[in-house]
């Protein structure tokens, strides 16, 4: 079998049977209303795609988890830094992160609602959940930079500027790139349920929203599915581009021509 | 150089217990013995006891992964020169490497490019704690002599019996 045909079965074979599976318990229920099947979802989804609405609606979304995942990351890439660099920063902000990521998102949501309009929440909400993600991977990477290679800098009189850009960084760069690409997923589950919550007036969220309160199941799944298609587009592109610049990486670091 | 009462235990094992050495400020002296008596740690206690103007290198190679054999010399510059750099690089045999990274080197080029940072070094005098595991014999020799030629004061440790000849002295633990 070739390589091609292989990632073909891998990809298309569970789609078919979990297609299948959702498709006889649908048939089972016979209530489009409590769970319709996938072609019924699908043909929502065709009659939604042509819509103005809808890729105002979907690419809205999008800016929003990515500006507030991106954001998020920042934060915590930026607070993992400066509490490993300066001891108080730690005092300072690692409690914070804790109770940040120990909070539940809909409370966070709810509290931010009363101070940004609703557009920003899902931004805010996605940058909040994203920060701790990273800033827990960066930091933690930090905390285990070889001491070998710290007391090889001062041993050799590097400051402590150079230490961080020669030694710390580079060190580190692996785990905040694995972070944020997790990060990015909770961003996008806290964005749209940020959404749901506030709705914005072109957001996915808002129709996820809509739709169930409209009691159009069909419409509930197709918005869904659409959040679910955008966050695997998002992660695969990328994935893609943090696979090629860390291959590169790597094969450099594994003396690999 | 002096160490006086030099007493050094690592848990319950004693490596120096009050003694005292002393090592002159100049040629090469080598330290002898067999594995495990203590070589690596009285060249450590030196370069405590010495440190202004001493350049360390360590047992093992600590070079970064992601920088090239050039940027681990100029790295260790103030300010960096890649002039002096490929002067270092020719000295250890490295020229032609500038752009390879330590994955790239085989175990004698990566050891000889730790020796090239650390005689990059703005220094007085070298601790050099094994300075030529896995270079072969007429390499060590042909850099060695370089080394000397430079004028410095070196203190290191190896196993070779041939390097004992380079010695102008031999410590022997």
């Amino acid at each position: 079998m070739t390589r091609w045909r292989k990632a073909l079965a891998r990809v298309l074979l569970p789609l078919a049977v979990w297609l299948g599976l959702w498709q006889l318990l649908a048939m089972r229920v016979g209530l489009e209303l409590l769970l319709p099947g996938p072609w019924q979802v699908l043909c929502r989804l065709v009659q939604l795609c042509p819509t103005a609405g809808f890729w105002r609606a979907a690419l809205t979304t999008l800016g929003r988890v990515f500006l507030g995942g991106a954001l998020g990351a920042a934060i915590g890439g930026l607070v993992a830094g400066a509490s490993r660099w300066w001891a108080p920063v730690d005092w300072l902000c690692t409690p914070v992160m804790k109770i940040v990521r120990a909070t539940p998102v809909a409370s966070f949501i709810l509290l931010i609602w009363l101070w940004c309009t609703a557009g920003w929440v899902p931004v805010v909400i996605a940058a909040l959940m994203s920060a701790p993600v990273v800033w827990s991977a960066t930091a933690q990477a930090l905390d285990s930079v070889d001491p070998k290679l710290l007391e090889m800098a001062r041993a050799y009189g590097m400051s402590k500027a150079k230490t961080w850009r020669l030694i710390c960084l580079p060190w580190a760069a692996p785990a905040f790139g694995a972070g944020c690409r997790t990060a990015l997923g909770l961003a996008w589950k806290a964005g749209v349920a940020a959404e749901v919550l506030c709705r914005p007036r072109w957001a996915l969220g808002t129709q996820v929203y809509n739709a169930k309160l409209a009691m159009e199941t069909a419409d509930l799944f197709a918005w869904t599915a659409v959040v679910v298609c955008l966050s695997f587009g998002v992660e695969w592109a990328l994935g893609g581009v943090w696979k090629r610049w860390d291959g590169k990486e790597r094969r450099r670091r594994d003396g690999v021509a | 150089m002096e160490l006086r009462d030099l007493t050094v235990r690592f848990g319950d094992k004693v490596v120096f217990d009050h003694r005292d050495f002393t090592v002159p400020d100049e040629g090469l002296t080598l330290l002898a013995g067999p594995s495990g008596v203590g070589k690596t740690t009285l060249l450590r206690a030196l370069f405590d006891a010495y440190p202004g103007g001493s350049a360390f290198l360590f047992q093992e190679n600590r070079l970064l992964p992601w920088r090239t054999a050039e940027q681990h010399l100029t790295d260790v510059m103030r300010p960096p020169d890649r002039g002096e750099a490929a002067r270092w690089l020719e000295l250890v045999e490295l020229t032609g490497e500038e752009r390879s990274y330590p994955a790239q080197l085989s175990g004698g080029m990566a050891r000889r490019l730790a020796l090239g940072r650390c005689l990059a070094l703005p220094s007085v005098r070298l601790f050099l704690d094994e300075p030529f595991a896995g270079v072969d014999l007429p390499r060590q020799e042909r850099i060695l002599e370089r080394i000397l030629g430079l004028g410095k004061p070196v203190v290191m440790t190896g196993h070779s019996p041939e390097l004992e000849r380079w010695a102008d002295r031999v410590l022997t633990l």
